[in-house]
C-alpha cells in the first residue's frame, strides 16, 4: 500500500481543490456585486446551491455505482457507493443548514414545512440510515448487495427535491430556471459557475481519498485473515 | 456584514475540515494497524 507521502496526485487535487475554493471564496466577497433586494446574505446562495450540487451528483455516483455492483458483484462498486454517501451526507448536510442561515433574513424563520426543504429534510434521514443499515449487516456480501439496492432506491430523493419547486406550490426560489426573484447579472452567474466547478473538484479530492480509506480497511482485514490463520 | 453570512460560510468550512480531518485520522490509524500487523507477520513467518 502506497504511503501517502507517495500519492502525488492526492497532493495535487488537494492543491487545485484549496485553490479553485479559495477563487471562489474571493469571487464570492470581492468580485459578485451585492444582490439588490436581499443584501449581504444574498452571497450564501453560491456555496449553499453548490454544496446541494455536489450532494445530488454524490448521490447520482451510489446510484450508478449501486446498478455496478448487481451488475458485476465487485468490491470497489461497493466502495465507490459508501464513500459517495459518506461526502454527499456532509454536502447535504452544510445544503440544508445554509439554506436556514439564509431563509431566517429573507422568510423571517428558520424553517417552514415546504415541499423542498421536506424532501430535504427526509432525503438526509434516508442517507444517514444508509450508514446505520450496512453497520447492521454482518456478512460483507449481503451489506453490499443490501447498501446498493438502499442506494439506487434512495436516489429517488434527488429529482423529486429539484422538481419539487416546480411540481408544487413552495416559497424555496427557482434560481436556476427564473430567477428566483434576484436580479441576477452574468458576475453572479460567473461566480456562482466558478463555485461549482470548484465544489466538484472538492468531491474529486475527498472522494479519491475516502476510497483509499476503504481500500486500507480491506487491506488490514486481509492481513487480520492473514494473521488468524497462522495462529490457527 | 450579516451575522447569518459569516454563520454559513463557518458552517461549510467547519463540516468541510470535520470530513477531512475523520478520513485523515481514520487512514492513519488504519496505516499504523497495517503497519504493525505487517511487522508482526514478517516476525513470524522469520
Amino acid at each position: 500500500m502506497r504511503k501517502p507521502g507517495q500519492d502525488r496526485l492526492g497532493i495535487v487535487l488537494v492543491g487545485l481543490s484549496g485553490v479553485a475554493v479559495c477563487v471562489a471564496l474571493g469571487m464570492v466577497f470581492f468580485y459578485a456585486p451585492r444582490e439588490a433586494a436581499m443584501g449581504e446574505v444574498q452571497r450564501i446562495f453560491y456555496f449553499h446551491v453548490a454544496s446541494a450540487w455536489v450532494g445530488f451528483f454524490a448521490f447520482f455516483i451510489t446510484f450508478l455505482a449501486g446498478i455496478g455492483y448487481l451488475a458485476r458483484g465487485e468490491r470497489r462498486w461497493d466502495i465507490l457507493a459508501l464513500s459517495s454517501v459518506e461526502i454527499g451526507l456532509t454536502f447535504i448536510t452544510m445544503t440544508v443548514i445554509t439554506g436556514a442561515l439564509w431563509a431566517k433574513p429573507a422568510w423571517g424563520t428558520y424553517w417552514t414545512w415546504e415541499p423542498r426543504l421536506t424532501i430535504s429534510a427526509v432525503q438526509l434521514l434516508i442517507y444517514v440510515a444508509y450508514g446505520m443499515l450496512r453497520a447492521a449487516i454482518d456478512s460483507p456480501e449481503r451489506k453490499a448487495r443490501f447498501a446498493a439496492v438502499y442506494g439506487i432506491v434512495a436516489f429517488v430523493t434527488v429529482p423529486l427535491s429539484w422538481f419539487a419547486i416546480r411540481w408544487w406550490r413552495t416559497i424555496h426560489p427557482d434560481i436556476l430556471t427564473s430567477g428566483g426573484g434576484m436580479a441576477t447579472t452574468p458576475k453572479m452567474t460567473q461566480t456562482l459557475m466558478v463555485s461549482l466547478a470548484a465544489f466538484t473538484l472538492l468531491y474529486v479530492t475527498l472522494l479519491r481519498q475516502r476510497i483509499r480509506l476503504e481500500r486500507a480497511a480491506d487491506a488490514l482485514a486481509r492481513l487480520r485473515l492473514r494473521a488468524d490463520r497462522i495462529g490457527k | 456584514m450579516s451575522i447569518y453570512l459569516v454563520a454559513a460560510y463557518v458552517v461549510f468550512w467547519g463540516l468541510t475540515f470535520l470530513l477531512v480531518i475523520s478520513i485523515w485520522a481514520r487512514q492513519r490509524r488504519l496505516e499504523q494497524q497495517i503497519a504493525a500487523l505487517q511487522s508482526r507477520l514478517e516476525e513470524n513467518e522469520a
